[in-house]
């Protein structure tokens, strides 16, 4: 009952919030970021509560259904972006970020949300590190498709010289660049640590480092694709428009491996 | 007591007018203490910009304190009156707060919004303060007068746009780059409107300056100035990846820079973004460019337009300004007048009587067998006590006469007492960060 009313909580919450960062981008007064942050805060911290309240309730880390998991992604958005938010300054990416973060949490909850016992096959210390790693992984690369949605309409501002109210509410493409960068780095090494970490956990549970599933298929894609771009970013200095495009194809494939993977192709990482 | 304004700015003289009657600040000291050295002037303090120059005080002989200063304006500068008189304004009451509080937002500069002002007024106001010549009216208004632009800069967004082709430019820059620190200048040709952009790009912190030219004396001469390096001509394009924002104004027919000389310094550049400033007519970079991925061009034609939104943009918010100064006035110009002795003391007066006669009725009604000559006894006692209590401050405020220090009694009996005085202008906001 108390995970449901800090879940909800949240949800409305995360709601306002949306809302008030979405009309940052089209309203003047910067009073409006201000409270749209703390009240995120205040919904981070609900966040946190029910995740614990579920997580002593089942035993275990509340990532073992669609619930648990979109409700942990965002979770772990929401984390990632307050991050950014302090260390950049940059409250317009949370009118690109948050509505993410609802989806994610309203998407969660119509899932059901019973609690069951874990899968014995999956019981061992690595859920923890696996998981968490990817989730990492995974609002980093959500941050980063923001940035590149931001950089790439505010590169097309700058081209078309339409230097309306929102050119000026969005930060310069240096900043954006920076951001992105940031996050790839970020998001890349947990990746790339995620499936290794998963692998060595697959050994010890289903007898076999890679199994080809659906899953693990799918990330080593989503691992290509972002390895291309930090690989271009290093060697050539790829950066600017292409590698904006690149970054949201990147967070597709990534949240088909996330969500569309577990919800249409049947394999071992499938539990509902 | 009542606050003046007298002085000439960029709109009622020229700039030769302005450069005779403009004071010095490093000998500011003795013409702020001549100033209060003239019949009536109580406070004073003088405003001195290559845009203005004005002097506030307080006075309570308006024409005369007026006469005075505008005499004073060409006196000290050894000037005929006859020469400034036509280009001077003289303001009091009401229309010396709207003068100066609109002067502190920037709505009377010669390119609106622009944020130096401010800060002149505040260093005005600082020799002023240290050398005693400001008392307590204009301590406290020129303090509403910063708050006042305070407010005008938060509340509305009259500065937040460039009107200006340079500032244009350097505004898109920084949409491009965030900070310019590490940012170097090119300087294609010469021209008064390249280098009036470079300069600005230098005083928002760019880095350092390349000029080039095809007459290399000219670029050598223009580096110089600008303490930057030139190229020669025929080496642009080896140099070409160093620079950030490069400003072009050639006189050449055609253009100079096409898109496939660019692919290979973007190359080099690693694809961090380059931004052209084409102010040449013809142009000098082949429009193509801007499809780049990493190139960002805008002519003359374009700057142009940017501003022409943000003049725009700043006369609506200038409306909204006025809104604000004039709900200011109201406040400030109703203390300003109670400052006055007599009325002090009567006000004063009253509220002593007005408590006397509440205390004695209520004594009265609770005293049961009072004899019958007990009110006319307790009248006479409760008059003579506020006679006597009031007459040492009467006497010390009459006597004060003009004069700083009276401002400053009043002001706090005023307060002391909780005489009517309207709601009391906010300090709060006076402080002098930007």
């Amino acid at each position: 009952m108390m995970i449901q009313i800090s879940f909800y909580l949240t949800m409305a919450l995360y709601g306002i919030t949306t809302l008030l960062y979405l009309a940052c981008l089209l309203r003047a007064a910067p009073c409006w970021a201000v409270a749209a942050r703390r009240l995120l805060i205040a919904g981070f911290l609900t966040h946190c509560l029910a995740t614990i309240h579920r997580y002593i309730a089942a035993g275990h880390l509340p990532i073992t259904n669609m619930h648990e998991s979109l409700s942990f992604f965002a979770l772990s958005l929401v984390a990632a972006y307050l991050y950014f938010e302090f260390r950049f300054k940059v409250s317009t990416l949370g009118s690109f970020v948050m509505p993410v973060a609802l989806l994610m949490i309203i998407g969660s909850s119509t899932f059901p949300q019973a609690l069951r016992p874990l899968n014995p096959a999956l019981e061992s210390a690595w859920i923890y590190s696996h998981t968490i790693l990817a989730f990492g992984a995974y609002a980093f690369f959500t941050i980063a498709c923001g940035v590149a949605a931001m950089y790439l309409i505010q590169s097309h501002f700058l081209k078309k010289k339409q230097l309306g109210p929102l050119f000026k509410k969005l930060p310069s493409l240096d900043t954006l660049d920076e951001i992105g960068y940031r996050c790839l780095s970020f998001g890349f090494p947990l990746l790339t640590l995620a499936i290794i970490t998963g692998a060595i956990w697959a050994a010890q549970a289903w007898g076999s480092y890679w199994s080809w599933d659906p899953k693990e298929t799918w990330s080593l894609i989503t691992w290509f694709v972002f390895a291309a771009l930090l690989h271009g970013r290093l060697t050539t200095g790829w950066r600017g428009r292409r590698a904006a495009w690149l970054t949201v194809a990147g967070f597709l494939i990534m949240l088909f491996t996330f969500i569309g993977v577990n919800l249409w192709i049947p394999g071992l990482h499938s539990y509902n | 007591m009542n606050i003046i304004v007298v002085g000439l700015s960029h709109k009622t003289a020229s700039v030769e007018i302005r450069e005779k009657v403009a004071f010095s600040p490093n000998s500011i000291e003795q013409p702020l203490k001549a100033l209060l050295m003239l019949e009536g002037i109580v406070e004073g303090v003088i405003v001195s910009t290559c845009n203005r120059v004005e002097i506030y005080a307080t006075t309570r002989d308006i024409a005369g304190g007026i006469g005075r200063i505008r005499r004073f304006l060409a006196d000290w500068h050894h000037l005929p009156f006859d020469l400034i008189e036509p280009h001077l304004y003289s303001y009091h009451g009401e229309t010396a707060i709207r003068h100066v509080f609109r002067v502190a937002s920037s709505l009377d500069s010669m390119v609106v919004g622009e944020p130096q002002i401010l800060g002149q007024i505040k260093t005005s106001y600082g020799y002023a303060a240290e050398y005693g010549t400001s008392g307590v009216i204009l301590n406290r208004f020129l303090h509403k007068a910063f708050s006042v632009a305070k407010r005008v800069r938060t509340e509305t967004r009259i500065a937040s746009s460039a009107v200006s082709v340079s500032f244009a430019a350097v505004e898109l820059a920084r949409k491009i780059f965030d900070s310019l620190s590490d940012k170097t200048v090119l300087l294609i040709g010469a021209g008064e409107m390249c280098e009036l952009a470079a300069r600005h790009f230098l005083t928002n912190g760019a880095k350092g300056v390349l000029v080039t030219n095809r007459t290399f004396a000219k670029a050598q001469r223009l580096a110089e100035e600008f303490a930057g390096e030139a190229i020669p001509f025929e080496e642009l394009f080896d140099h070409l990846h160093k620079a950030d924002i490069i400003l072009t104004s050639t006189g050449a027919p055609h253009c100079i820079v096409a898109p496939k000389d660019l692919k290979p310094v973007i190359q080099r550049r690693r694809m961090k973004p380059m931004f052209f400033i084409d102010i040449a007519v013809p142009r000098d970079i082949d429009p193509a460019v801007n499809d780049l991925d990493a190139v960002y061009l805008y002519d003359l034609d374009d700057l142009q337009q940017v501003v022409a939104a943000n003049l725009e943009g700043r006369r609506q918010e200038a409306e909204k300004a006025e809104a604000i100064i004039a709900e200011e006035i109201i406040q400030f110009h109703k203390w300003v007048a109670t400052l006055e002795v007599t009325p002090t003391i009567v006000a004063l007066r009253r509220q002593f009587d007005h408590l006397r006669h509440a205390e004695l009725a209520r004594t009265l009604v609770a005293w049961k067998d009072a004899p019958p000559d007990a009110e006319k006894r307790l009248e006479a006692l409760t008059a003579a006590l506020v006679n006597k209590i009031l007459h040492h401050p009467t006497v010390a405020l009459k006597k004060g006469g003009q004069g700083n220090r009276t401002d400053l009694y009043l002001d706090a009996l005023r307060a002391l007492f909780d005489l009517e005085t309207p709601a009391p202008v906010d300090d709060d906001a006076a402080d002098t960060e930007e």
